[in-house]
């Protein structure tokens, strides 16, 4: 079971604060790294963790576990701060982000730190990936779940949608995608660089079961997890409309923090308007 | 008996899947050309279509390797590597269980032409960090190492023909990773005349590598053959005993000269301090539409190329 969890949605608010200044400050030390996608996806990943999946951070290959592929892998300080407080690791870790010998590599290395199912990083990935792992699992009768969270600028690879076309094919509801809607990219908005929309629909025309959320509302989340969870027949989708930097002001940008570190004055600010 | 090497790769993965439940065989609508359309009648629940999206068939392949399976995807080889990068990633640095079956290697597929034939596939293989990469010259081998990577836990890719290829092994051959096998050995000579050369064949050209051979025996010249089919990892012993014991080595590979058969023995030979004069044989350019045996003889891999390679005046 997991050693941290939230039970209301008080604390669940105060974890997602928290969790957002251990990215700050690990993106600080490491001096680079992407602070944007980090803050938009850690609501997402948090009621993941913390309520949904199961899981058993002191053996992370437990047969049964949920698995999880986080397809947008530079967002990996959200996951590592998320893992330490739901116990894969010691917090201490997170100071060594992107540091030689590290086990936290600047995209999640599976052989490296244990609990990370794929290592990611290569965008447009991750969704077959995670579509073979449901495949498996519906192969051997079991039971457990594989989410994959990934970024909306992603959705731009065709890898995506070979793997959206094949999962309903192969009926794995067992499979649910979570789009990090931030809007957000390296040359600019998402609607300007390649613009997705409309994203729902077109997922529902690809035959996804599709839920559309605020991707900062912690009880959104929490239920639409719970939904997901409960649909047969299908693979899931959850459009979660996020905001880049979400938490702190001067962040809150489409593509000026996406690949940007903040200096130690910035983190403190950061720190401040968080805490 | 002579048999496309994708055939008997085919026929291995059904005597396997009867015993070996972990398997899984993954097509992108080429399942009646890759072979595997024997597994898919036997064991249509372990047969997974995925529709002409190589990449994502890749990349579930790792998935299912990431839950116990054993997955063999297979493909016309050109068609595996045109998704390097989901190679390079989801397969060769998670390190997943992974068999990729390239069939169509090179020129010997003859009339289809340049876009379907697998040239370059050996070298981008190659330079993946932990990728096994196997290409068998005969049935016997072909079968053998299907046993052999189905059991082996790590990424492997094999190459394997359309066309049909004579028997060059003794049914007591046992294949082994890492290690070249000598198919034509030429008698003993007096004193310590060095061989006239040593050739060394992978797949499709192993059958006219040995052809050559014979008709050098009955012409006086002393000439030994060498089947590698372990291109990754190579046999560095037997390029530097060829190139101590040889007056000269000669490549011969249905593939492009770089990256392949060729630059393996080169990098041996270089290795190994000792200096011998390398020729190697293959494409340097794409392919073209015509018959194999025409495009083997148009483009320098025939028997009557090598015969000529071992003997032409290299000053």
């Amino acid at each position: 079971m997991p050693t941290a969890t939230a039970s209301s949605d008080t604390d669940m608010k105060a974890v997602t604060r928290e969790l957002r200044v251990d990215i700050i400050r690990m993106i600080e030390a490491a001096g680079s790294g992407h602070p944007g996608g980090s803050l938009s996806v850690i609501d997402l990943l948090s009621v993941l963790y913390l309520k949904t999946l199961r899981h058993r951070p002191a053996e992370p290959l437990w047969p049964d576990r949920d698995r999880v592929v986080l397809s947008k892998g530079h967002a990996c300080p959200a996951l590592y701060a998320v893992m330490a407080k739901t116990g894969y690791f010691s917090r201490d870790l997170l100071s060594g982000l992107r540091k030689l010998g590290s086990p936290l590599q600047g995209h999640p290395d599976r052989l490296r730190l244990p609990g990370i199912e794929v290592s990611t990083g290569s965008l447009g990935q991750g969704l077959s990936i995670a579509l073979g792992m449901a495949l498996a699992a519906k192969l051997d009768k079991k039971d457990f779940k594989t989410w994959c969270i990934l970024g909306d600028g992603e959705m731009q690879e065709g890898q995506v949608w070979e793997a959206l076309l094949a999962a309903p094919k192969f009926k794995l509801d067992n499979l649910i995608a979570i789009v990090d809607y931030n809007n957000g990219q390296i040359d600019g908005s998402v609607k300007e660089v390649m613009d997705l929309e409309p994203l729902a629909d077109k997922l529902r025309a690809f035959n996804w079961e599709t839920i559309v959320i605020d991707g900062h509302d912690l009880a959104a989340i929490e239920g639409a997890y719970a939904q997901a969870a409960r649909v047969s027949g299908r693979p899931v989708a959850i459009v979660a409309k996020t905001a880049k930097g979400k938490g702190v002001s001067f962040m809150e940008h489409p593509c000026e923090w996406h690949g940007k570190a903040p200096n130690k004055d910035e983190a403190d600010r950061a720190a401040k308007e968080l805490c | 008996m002579p048999k496309a090497t994708r055939q008997s790769f085919g026929d291995a993965l059904v005597r396997i899947g009867e015993k070996d439940s972990r398997l899984v065989v993954l097509d992108a609508d080429l399942s009646k050309s890759t072979g595997t359309g024997g597994f898919l009648k036997k064991f249509p629940e372990r047969h997974f279509e995925f529709g002409i999206a190589e990449q994502n068939m890749i990349g579930a392949a790792a998935g299912l390797a990431l839950c116990g399976k054993v997955p063999v995807a297979a493909s016309f080889s050109c068609f595996l590597i045109g998704r390097l990068e989901t190679i390079r990633v989801a397969v060769a640095y998670n390190k997943t269980n992974v068999k990729l079956a390239g069939t169509h290697a090179g020129i010997g597929i003859g009339d289809d032409g340049t876009s379907q034939m697998g040239l370059e596939d050996v070298a981008a293989m190659r330079a993946l960090p932990g990728m096994t990469v196997l290409q068998p010259a005969d049935d016997l081998e072909a079968r053998q190492m299907t046993e052999w990577m189905i059991a082996h836990d790590g990424p492997v890719f094999i190459r394997l023909t359309r066309q049909v290829v004579p028997d060059v092994h003794a049914e007591g051959y046992r294949f082994q990773l890492g290690k070249a096998d000598v198919l034509h050995e030429p008698a003993a000579a007096k004193g310590e005349a060095k061989l006239q050369a040593t050739v060394f064949a992978s797949g499709g050209t192993v059958g006219p590598a040995v052809d050559a051979a014979k008709s050098l025996a009955a012409r006086g010249f002393r000439v030994r053959v060498v089947n590698a089919g372990s291109l990754m990892p190579f046999d560095l012993e037997a390029p530097a005993r060829a190139a101590a014991e040889s007056q000269r080595i000669v490549t011969v590979e249905d593939h492009n000269i770089t990256g392949g058969l060729g630059s393996a023995v080169c990098e041996a030979v270089a290795t190994s301090g000792l200096g011998c004069p390398v020729v190697r044989l293959g494409l340097e350019s794409f392919g073209e539409s015509a018959s194999g045996a025409e495009l083997y003889e148009k483009y320098g891999l025939s028997a009557e190329h090598i015969v000529e390679a071992c003997l032409r005046n290299l000053n």
